[in-house]
């Protein structure tokens, strides 16, 4: 058995699990689940985790781990927050558009940085990928409590909040947001060397490196990608809320790896494709949003979303084992 | 006396034990507070859930596997138990059977996916995480347990004496904190069963084709971990004088970071209750530390952070060092 027809398999088995699901739920549900309005809310609901998940995924493809996803868009949200608060003049004009651009750059500047101290301490250090980014996880969120005192930062311009909440030709923008992340992943993992090293890496890294590739280079790039979006999930999720701070999200932090897992990534590296992911992705938010409708609470959400990542990882090694 | 320094320098628990001294002597004259038996017993009392946790999750490092879900099973452990106590009374014995057999139990549900299909112990316990926590809440929609029977109100108070007009005792943390760290220490160091642990975490397959019991070791590595869960759980119910299922869960990494700062290998096979002892020491010493120095504790985590950070470095440059050191040699 080919290692090309498991991961056929993950995507079947996921879309048939999605088939399953849908029918189950428009039979308990009826029209009401299929109705343009719970399509809304769920395409409203999904970008955030969507990148926070893409942000952990390229981590896991390596056979790293990256614990400070949701410190680190915590802190870029922040500092674009104070940006935006602080430094945008007038309401309107050329320089409020400029100084909106500014700010949100200056998160994406702290981003990178946190990307490169997890990538340096980790590929040229040589530290292990969960010890790193466990005190990166501090360092970052105890920086951003340290300076907010815990505050919220909120009120934004205009255009900012409508990144999180508007409409275009009935896309939310913030799934236009999730996508124009997810296909250029897409795209970097499967059609370019650092794609393909990255996959060799999380297999064998020693073997890669005897091979001839940059490997730490290839890891701290890494690193560097899964932080930078994070700064684009913050960018959602602070226009979404429009305010910002330091402990937003802390649950989506082991529900990423959940859904990587989930979309057939190998949690040890090598293994794992972008729309794996997405569909994970999806699967998770119909649970959710159905259970929403039938008026079940949020916790046995996470209950089912536990027992459906069991279930499907048992599935998919029993199938790896037994073909 | 140069050769038993030199191999002191190796150790991972000499750097640790030399921080915590400078940190104590720099504290005891900075501050007046720090060096006192109030502060000692307040230290043991308030770390006391986290460190019953790591003399656990040292043993699940060690076995090669690792567990995130115990605050979850902590949190079911102690809602149903002291749940059962109000409703039908208990005493101190049938408290703990009831709460740690809980304990065991959940943990032996996360042995039982591990063995039985083979999935990674940290996808198993992620799910058993959301799982157990999930159904906990669903069932009671979340509602906070303020009364509790008296004489767990109480609590212990042993040893009872008064200094300068203030009464000190060994109280029902220290007990289990010092239970906890002393049973871990006995079954890693003079058991057959910790000897047993610490090969199967160092190569599986070898342990497994010596003949050892692997399954049974992974039930009672997890049964152990739950045990040690059930234990905190009370630990931390009666220091909280309530049951709030809300507020554990979330605290399952800083429980990883004191084990791991402690000098404990994901990898599995390395690790020793010596070490977690003196990491759990280091980061609520910090903790300590900082608020008695007068820095706002607004930057404790920060700190933590950076510490970790500091640390897990130098340990991976001084390996990387020794590696080299042994190549040249070689």
């Amino acid at each position: 058995m080919t290692v090309a027809r498991v991961r056929i398999g993950v995507n079947g088995g996921l879309a048939l699990l999605l088939l399953a699901l849908a029918a189950t739920f428009s039979l308990l549900i009826g029209e009401r689940f299929y109705a343009a309005s719970t399509l809304r809310s769920m395409a409203f609901q999904l970008p955030e985790l969507g990148i926070l998940s893409l942000a952990m995924m390229v981590t896991l493809l390596k056979g790293g781990l990256n614990l400070s996803i949701v410190a680190t868009a915590n802190l870029s949200g922040l500092t674009m927050a104070w940006c935006l608060t602080t430094l945008v003049p007038g309401s309107e004009g050329v320089m409020w558009g400029v100084w909106q651009g500014v700010s949100l750059l200056a998160g994406f500047a702290v981003a990178a940085l946190i990307g490169l101290m997890n990538g340096y301490v980790i590929a040229y250090l040589g530290v292990s990928p969960i010890l790193a980014t466990l005190g990166s996880m501090s360092l970052v969120k105890g920086l951003a409590i340290g300076l907010t005192r815990g505050d919220v930062i909120s009120g934004f311009p205009e255009p900012i909040v409508f990144i999180g909440n508007g409409v275009v030709a009935g896309v939310p923008v913030g799934l236009a947001v999730f996508l124009g992340c997810a296909i250029p992943v897409a795209l970097w993992l499967s059609r370019t060397p650092t794609g393909a090293a990255i996959y060799m890496i999380g297999s064998n890294e020693r073997a890669t490196r005897y091979s001839g590739v940059d490997t730490r280079r290839v890891m701290l790039k890494v690193y560097v990608v899964s932080s930078l979006l994070c700064a684009v999930a913050a960018v959602v999720m602070m226009a979404r809320f429009n305010s910002a701070n330091a402990s937003y999200g802390e649950s989506y932090l082991l529900v990423t790896i959940l859904a990587a897992v989930l979309g057939g990534v190998d949690p040890f590296g090598g293994v794992g494709k972008v729309a794996g992911l997405a569909l994970a992705l999806v699967i998770l938010q119909v649970i959710s949003s159905a259970f929403n409708l039938l008026g079940l609470s949020q916790f046995l959400t996470l209950a089912i979303w536990g027992a459906i990542l069991i279930g499907a990882t048992a599935v998919a090694v029993r199938g790896r084992r037994g073909g | 006396m140069r050769d038993l320094l030199q191999r002191l320098r190796r150790r991972h628990e000499f750097w640790l034990a030399s921080v915590i001294v400078a940190l104590c002597v720099a504290l005891t004259l900075a501050t007046d507070s720090f060096f006192t038996l109030r502060n000692l017993v307040d230290l043991l009392t308030s770390n006391a859930f986290i460190g019953i946790l790591c003399a656990g999750l040292i043993v699940v490092l060690v076995a090669g596997g690792i567990d995130i879900s115990f605050t979850a099973t902590a949190t079911v452990a102690q809602y149903l138990a002291l749940s059962a106590a109000n409703a039908w009374g208990a005493t101190w014995l049938t408290l703990f059977l009831m709460a740690c057999g809980i304990g065991v139990c959940l943990g032996a549900i996360n042995a039982f996916f591990i063995v039985k299909f083979r999935v990674h112990s940290i996808i198993v316990s992620i799910a058993t995480l959301n799982i157990f926590y999930g159904l906990l809440i669903y069932a009671t929609s979340g509602r906070y347990i303020y009364a509790l029977p008296d004489w767990f109100s109480y609590g212990i108070y042993w040893f009872e004496t008064e200094i300068d007009g203030w009464p000190y005792g060994v109280n029902l943390q220290m007990l289990l904190l010092g239970l906890a760290f002393l049973s871990t220490w006995v079954l890693l160091n003079r058991t057959n069963v910790g000897r047993q642990i610490y090969a199967m975490g160092g190569n599986p397959d070898a342990a497994r084709r010596m003949g050892f019991p692997v399954v049974r070791l992974q039930v009672f590595v997890y049964g152990y971990m739950g045990f040690m869960a059930g234990v905190a759980s009370l630990a931390q119910a009666q220091f909280a004088q309530s049951v709030a299922p809300t507020i554990l869960v979330g605290k399952e990494l800083d429980v990883l970071a004191a084990v791991v700062l402690g000098g404990a290998s994901l990898l599995g096979g390395v690790g020793t209750v010596l070490g977690t002892f003196l990491g759990l020491t280091l980061l609520a010493l910090l903790q300590n530390g900082l608020v008695l120095v007068g820095v706002s504790s607004y930057w404790g985590q920060c700190v933590t952070g950076a510490v970790i950070l500091i640390s897990v470095s130098a340990t991976a440059l001084e390996a990387g060092r020794q590696r080299r050191l042994r190549r040249s040699a070689a």
